[in-house]
C-alpha cells in the first residue's frame, strides 16, 4: 500500500467511515465550484469613491506611497521624478504589460529595458490586476506581461493601478480573477507596502529582503 | 432579617481552602447573600469540588467527588461559593459523565445554577450596591477561572465602587495569571515563583492599600509571596470587603 | 531535532536565571498582545471571523481524504507533483530525491516550522547539500546553531550584541571584517550576502501556511519577501506541508489569512502573501520549472478522531504562547522540541509521545489565556488536561503525587473524615503559624515555601463555626 493509501485510510478510519458516499462527494464538489464567503469586514462596503480613499489610507499605514495620476501617459513623468527625488540613477525595468511598454518613455530620459529581473535592477516598474481597498493590498500576478522577479529583487518597487480595478475586500479580487483567467497564474502575490523585518532585536526595518520602498501609481481615467 | 418564602433558597459552596483557612470569608458571603434576599443553608455533607482529581488526569476520582458535590447540593434553586476556581470545578461536571446518564442531567442541571459569589449577586440577584464602608484604595486580581470560565469581571468591581470611602486602582496585567494553579505552584514552584513575583510587583506599583481578588487559591499565593517580600500591601478577599467585615486581620497579617 | 522536554525543569531553572532571555521575553510582553488587542479593536468581525475559521477547519478535518485529494488532482492540473510521506524519515527522502534530480548543491529555504520538525537542514547537510535559511531570524539562529524559540519570532531570544557577534565571525568568509552595530548595518549586510544566496541556489524550500484544495495552491505569508525570492529565483520550489493545512477555497484562505495577520503581529495582513499554483507555465518570463508538494503526516492522521483533532484546527499564528504567563517566564528553548508554548504543549507529545513531553502539559495553571485569544478556539487547556489523563492511566506521574491525590479523593469522599481532617489540619497551621500568622517554613510544601509565606489559618473551620453560630440562631 502507498503512503498516499495508508495516509487516507488512517484518515478515513479516524472519521469512522469509508470513502465519502457519491451524493456527499457531489456536495462538497459543488461548494468547491462556488465557494460561500466567510464574513466580509464592513469597512468594505463603500461606493468606488470610498473605496479608493481607503485603498490610499491603507496603503499608506503600511508604509506605502501612493500618488495619483489623472491617465496612464502621465505615468513616465511621475515616475521619473520619483526616481530623481529619491537620488535613484535613471534605469527602469518596465514589467512587458504593453499598455506600459506603449507608453512614451523617451521624453522622461529613463533608459527603459523590459525583461524579468535582475540583481542590480534598482527600479521595477510593474501593473497590478487589483488594488483591494480592505488593506491596501495590490494584487499581482505572474504571466508573459508580469515576471514575478520584478516585484522582488529591484530595491524599488512601483505599481501601476487603475483605480477603476480597486476592490473592496480579498473575495472581490479572487472574483475577478476567475472572471478573467481559465485557471490560476503561477504566482498571485499579495503585496501590502514594502518588505521589513524585526527580527534584530524587535526593531523595526524596511527592505529585508525584497524591496525597501513601494510606490503606487493610481492612475484614473 | 426574615426570609420570604419566594427568597430563594441558596447552598452556600464553602470551598475547601475557605473552610480551612479563612471561614470569615464564608461568613461574608452568607452576610451578603442574606442582605440580598436569600435563604443561606450551608450542606454539612460537603467537602472539595474535586478539582486537583480533575486537573491531574484522575476522572474516575472526579466523577465521585462530583457524585457527592450533586447530592450535597441537590434541591437548592442556587449553588453559590466564593471562589471562581471552585464553581467552574462545578460546571466541567457535566462533562466527566456519558452523554445519556442520570448523572450527567444532574450535573448539567448543578452547573446550571451554580455561580461565582459576585456575579450571583450582580447578575442574578440585581445587586446594585452593598452597605459597606472601607477607607483605603484597593487593587483587584481577576482570578483566571472566574474571568474565563465565568464571566467574572465587571461584577466585583461594580460592587466595590458603591463601598464608601474606597478607591480602586487597576494594576497592570491584573487578568494575567498569579501562578498559583492548584498543584502548579508546588510542581513548577520556579516558573510559578516568577508568575506571582511580577503580579507582586503590578499590585505594589498601584500604591494601593489592600490586594482584593475573588478565590482563596490566589489569595493565599500572593498574600504569602508580599509577606515574604516584607510588603505591607494587604490581602483580603472581596466579600470580607463588601460585607463591610475587612476590620479583622487580613491573610496572614499577624492576629495583633 | 532531539528532544530535551524531558529537561523543561532544569532547561526553565536557566530561562528563568538568563538575563538576556529574561529582558527579550519581556520585549515579547510589551509588544505581541498589546499589537494584536489594536488590531482586533478595529474590526468588528473579529468574532465572528473566529466562528467562521473553527468552522471551516471543523470541516474540513471532517473531509480530510476529500480535500487532500482535490489538492492533490489540482496540483497536478497544473503541472506540479505531490508526495505523500507517512514521516519525517520519507519526507526527508523525498525532498532528498529532488534536490539529486536537480543537482542541487545550494539550497535556500523560508522559513518552515515542517521542516524543524523533520529536521531537514542536518539531513541534507549530511549528504553534501548546504541549506541556507533566509528568513532573517532563520538565518540568524542558523549561523548560532540554535533552534528557533518561537514559531514566527524564531530569534526573539537573540539580543542585537549576539546577532553583532555572530555576523561578525560567520561573515568573515565573505570579506566581512567589520563587526557592525546598528539594526541598519547588519540588515544591509544581511541582505547583501542573502541575495547572493537566492540568486545561486538551485532548489528553493518553502513551507505553507495554507495549501489550497480548490485550485492546488499553497500559500505563504511573510513580511520580508524571502519566501518570494526562495522560490522564483530556483529551478525547482518544493513546498513542504503538513496535511493539515489544507482548506478548501481561496475563500477560506482569506477568512484564516484575517485571523493570521493580526492574531501573529497585530498588522491588517502580512506584506506578502503569496500562492503559487504549479511550475512556471509556458509563456512565464520567470519562476520555477518544477513545482513539488510533499505533504507530510508524522502523527496528523492518527489525531483525526481522538479527543486531539481540535489541536489540528491550528493556523500557527503564535498568539498563544504570545500570552503564555509560563512562555512568557521561560521562552520556547525551555520546552525542549520545536512547538513551544500552549500549542507545543499539546501537540509535542502527540509528535515525540506523553513519556518524553509529559512535563508540558503539565506545566501549566489552565488559565486559559490561550484559549481565549486563539483565533480559531482551540480548547487548548482541555487538551492539556487530557495528556495528563492519559499520563495518570498510564501511571506516568510521580508516584508520591498519585497517592496524594488518592488520600485527598479518600478523605474528602467521607465528609466525617473529610472534617476530622479540616479541623485538625486548620489547628495544626493555626499554631504553627504563631504570632506572626504565618509560615515560612512547612515540611513537604517545600515547593511553597521556599518562595513564599503560608499564610496561616484562622484556627477554626468555617463548619465548625457555622454549627457554633447556628446553634446559637436555633
Amino acid at each position: 500500500m502507498s503512503a498516499r493509501e495508508q495516509i487516507l485510510n488512517r484518515i478515513r478510519q479516524g472519521l469512522g467511515r469509508g470513502e465519502l458516499e457519491p451524493a456527499r462527494r457531489a456536495e462538497l464538489e459543488a461548494l468547491l465550484a462556488r465557494p460561500p464567503r466567510g464574513p466580509i469586514p464592513a469597512r468594505t462596503d463603500l461606493d468606488p469613491a470610498g473605496l479608493i480613499a481607503l485603498f490610499i489610507e491603507m496603503a499608506e499605514e503600511a508604509a506605502a506611497t501612493v500618488v495619483r495620476v489623472p491617465s496612464l501617459v502621465a505615468v513616465p513623468a511621475v515616475v521619473a521624478s520619483y526616481m530623481s527625488e529619491h537620488g535613484l540613477p535613471p534605469a527602469l525595468n518596465v514589467a512587458p504589460d504593453p499598455d506600459l511598454v506603449a507608453l512614451d518613455w523617451s521624453a522622461s530620459a529613463l533608459s527603459v529595458v523590459s525583461r524579468p529581473a535582475t540583481e542590480g535592477d534598482r527600479v521595477g516598474l510593474a501593473s497590478a490586476f487589483a488594488g483591494i481597498a480592505e488593506t491596501g493590498t495590490l494584487m499581482l500576478l505572474s504571466g508573459p506581461e508580469g515576471p514575478t522577479t520584478l516585484n522582488f529583487l529591484p530595491e524599488v518597487h512601483m505599481v501601476v493601478l487603475p483605480s477603476q480595478h480597486i476592490v473592496g475586500p480579498y473575495e472581490d479580487a479572487w472574483d475577478r480573477l476567475r472572471a478573467s483567467q481559465n485557471s490560476m497564474p503561477r504566482t498571485v502575490n499579495l503585496i501590502t507596502g514594502p518588505s521589513r523585518s524585526a527580527d534584530i532585536e524587535q526593531t523595526l526595518q524596511m527592505g529585508a529582503h525584497g524591496p525597501v520602498a513601494l510606490h503606487i501609481l493610481l492612475v484614473d481615467g | 432579617m426574615t426570609a420570604t418564602h419566594d427568597s430563594p433558597r441558596v447552598g452556600l459552596f464553602v470551598t475547601c481552602l475557605v473552610d480551612v483557612f479563612r471561614p470569615s470569608v464564608g461568613f461574608a458571603s452568607v452576610r451578603l447573600l442574606e442582605a440580598a434576599g436569600c435563604r443561606v443553608e450551608v450542606p454539612a455533607s460537603q467537602t472539595c469540588c474535586g478539582q486537583p482529581a480533575f486537573n491531574s488526569g484522575d476522572r474516575g476520582d472526579s466523577r465521585a467527588f462530583a457524585r457527592g458535590v450533586i447530592e450535597a447540593f441537590d434541591g437548592y434553586d442556587y449553588v453559590v461559593g466564593p471562589s471562581g476556581s471552585c464553581i467552574g470545578m462545578l460546571h466541567h461536571y457535566p462533562e466527566l459523565f456519558g452523554d445519556d446518564s442520570d448523572w450527567r442531567k444532574r450535573a448539567s442541571a448543578l452547573a446550571g445554577r451554580a455561580f461565582e459569589l459576585t456575579s450571583f449577586l450582580v447578575d442574578v440577584m440585581g445587586v446594585g450596591s452593598v452597605q459597606a464602608c472601607f477607607n483605603g484604595s484597593v487593587t483587584y486580581h481577576d482570578g483566571c477561572s472566574g474571568l474565563r470560565e465565568l464571566g467574572v469581571k465587571q461584577q466585583p468591581r461594580a460592587l466595590l465602587e458603591t463601598v464608601q470611602g474606597l478607591s480602586l486602582v487597576e494594576m497592570d496585567e491584573s487578568e494575567v495569571c498569579c501562578g498559583f494553579g492548584g498543584t502548579f505552584c508546588v510542581k513548577y514552584p520556579e516558573i510559578s515563583n516568577r508568575m506571582v513575583s511580577d503580579k507582586s510587583a503590578h499590585a505594589t506599583a498601584t500604591g494601593a492599600d489592600t490586594l482584593l481578588a475573588g478565590d482563596m487559591g490566589c489569595l493565599l499565593n500572593m498574600a504569602g509571596k508580599l509577606a515574604r517580600e516584607g510588603s505591607d500591601t494587604r490581602v483580603r478577599h472581596v466579600a470580607e470587603v463588601l460585607a463591610d467585615m475587612a476590620d479583622t486581620p487580613a491573610i496572614g497579617e499577624p492576629k495583633g | 531535532m532531539d528532544v530535551t522536554s524531558p529537561a523543561f525543569k532544569d532547561n526553565a531553572h536557566e530561562a528563568l536565571a538568563d538575563p538576556a532571555l529574561q529582558r527579550a521575553l519581556r520585549n515579547l510582553k510589551a509588544g505581541f498582545p498589546g499589537k494584536r488587542a489594536a488590531a482586533i479593536a478595529r474590526l468588528p468581525e473579529f468574532e465572528a471571523l473566529r466562528d467562521a475559521g473553527r468552522d471551516l477547519k471543523n470541516e474540513t478535518l471532517a473531509n480530510l481524504d476529500f480535500y487532500l485529494e482535490m489538492f492533490e488532482q489540482n496540483v497536478r492540473e497544473h503541472g506540479g507533483q505531490v508526495h505523500w510521506a507517512r514521516d519525517a524519515d520519507e519526507a526527508r527522502k523525498i525532498i532528498l530525491g529532488i534536490c539529486r534530480d536537480a543537482g542541487a548543491k545550494t539550497v535556500t529555504k523560508g522559513k518552515s516550522m515542517i521542516s524543524e520538525e523533520i529536521a531537514l537542514n542536518e539531513y541534507l547537510d549530511e549528504h553534501g547539500i548546504q541549506a541556507i535559511e533566509t528568513d532573517l531570524g532563520e538565518y540568524i539562529i542558523q549561523l548560532r546553531n540554535e533552534h528557533p524559540s518561537h514559531i514566527i519570532a524564531p530569534a526573539i531570544h537573540v539580543n542585537l550584541d549576539q546577532v553583532a557577534d555572530a555576523f561578525y565571525a560567520e561573515h568573515q568568509k565573505y570579506g566581512k571584517t567589520k563587526r557592525l552595530e546598528t539594526p541598519p548595518e547588519l540588515l544591509k549586510e544581511a541582505r547583501e550576502i542573502l541575495r547572493a544566496k537566492f540568486l545561486a541556489a538551485d532548489v528553493g524550500i518553502t513551507g505553507a501556511n495554507f495549501c489550497i484544495a480548490e485550485t492546488g495552491s499553497t500559500v505563504i505569508v511573510t513580511n520580508e519577501g524571502n519566501g518570494d525570492l526562495t522560490q522564483i529565483l530556483p529551478r525547482v520550489h518544493i513546498a513542504l506541508a503538513s496535511l493539515e493545512k489544507v482548506v478548501p477555497t481561496l475563500e477560506d484562505a482569506m477568512v484564516l489569512q484575517r485571523l493570521l495577520a493580526r492574531s501573529a503581529t497585530g498588522q491588517e495582513c502580512s506584506v506578502y502573501t503569496t500562492f503559487s499554483t504549479g511550475a512556471k507555465r509556458p509563456a512565464d518570463p520567470d519562476g520555477p520549472e518544477a513545482y513539488h508538494v510533499v505533504l507530510l503526516d508524522n502523527g496528523r492522521s492518527t489525531m483525526i478522531g481522538t479527543e486531539f483533532q481540535d489541536m489540528l484546527r491550528c493556523i500557527r499564528c503564535s498568539a498563544c504562547m504570545n500570552h503564555c504567563p509560563v512562555y512568557g517566564a521561560i521562552g520556547g528553548h525551555a520546552y525542549g522540541w520545536v512547538y513551544p508554548g500552549p500549542m507545543g504543549s499539546v501537540l509535542t507529545p502527540q509528535l515525540v509521545g506523553v513519556d518524553q513531553a509529559g512535563h508540558l502539559p503539565n506545566a501549566s495553571t489552565f488559565c486559559g489565556r490561550c484559549e481565549s485569544v486563539c483565533p480559531v478556539r482551540i480548547p487548548l487547556p482541555k487538551m492539556m488536561r487530557h495528556w495528563r489523563e492519559r499520563e495518570f492511566e498510564r501511571h506516568l506521574q510521580p508516584s508520591a503525587y498519585r497517592y496524594g491525590l488518592r488520600a485527598w479523593a479518600y478523605v474528602a469522599s467521607r465528609p466525617w473524615l473529610y472534617r476530622r481532617v479540616a479541623d485538625i489540619a486548620t489547628r495544626l497551621l493555626r499554631i504553627l503559624g504563631g504570632r506572626k500568622g504565618r509560615l515560612s517554613r512547612l515540611p513537604l510544601a517545600s515547593g511553597w515555601t521556599e518562595w513564599r509565606d503560608l499564610p496561616a489559618p484562622e484556627g477554626r473551620t468555617f463548619q465548625q463555626l457555622w454549627a457554633m453560630q447556628r446553634g446559637k440562631r436555633a
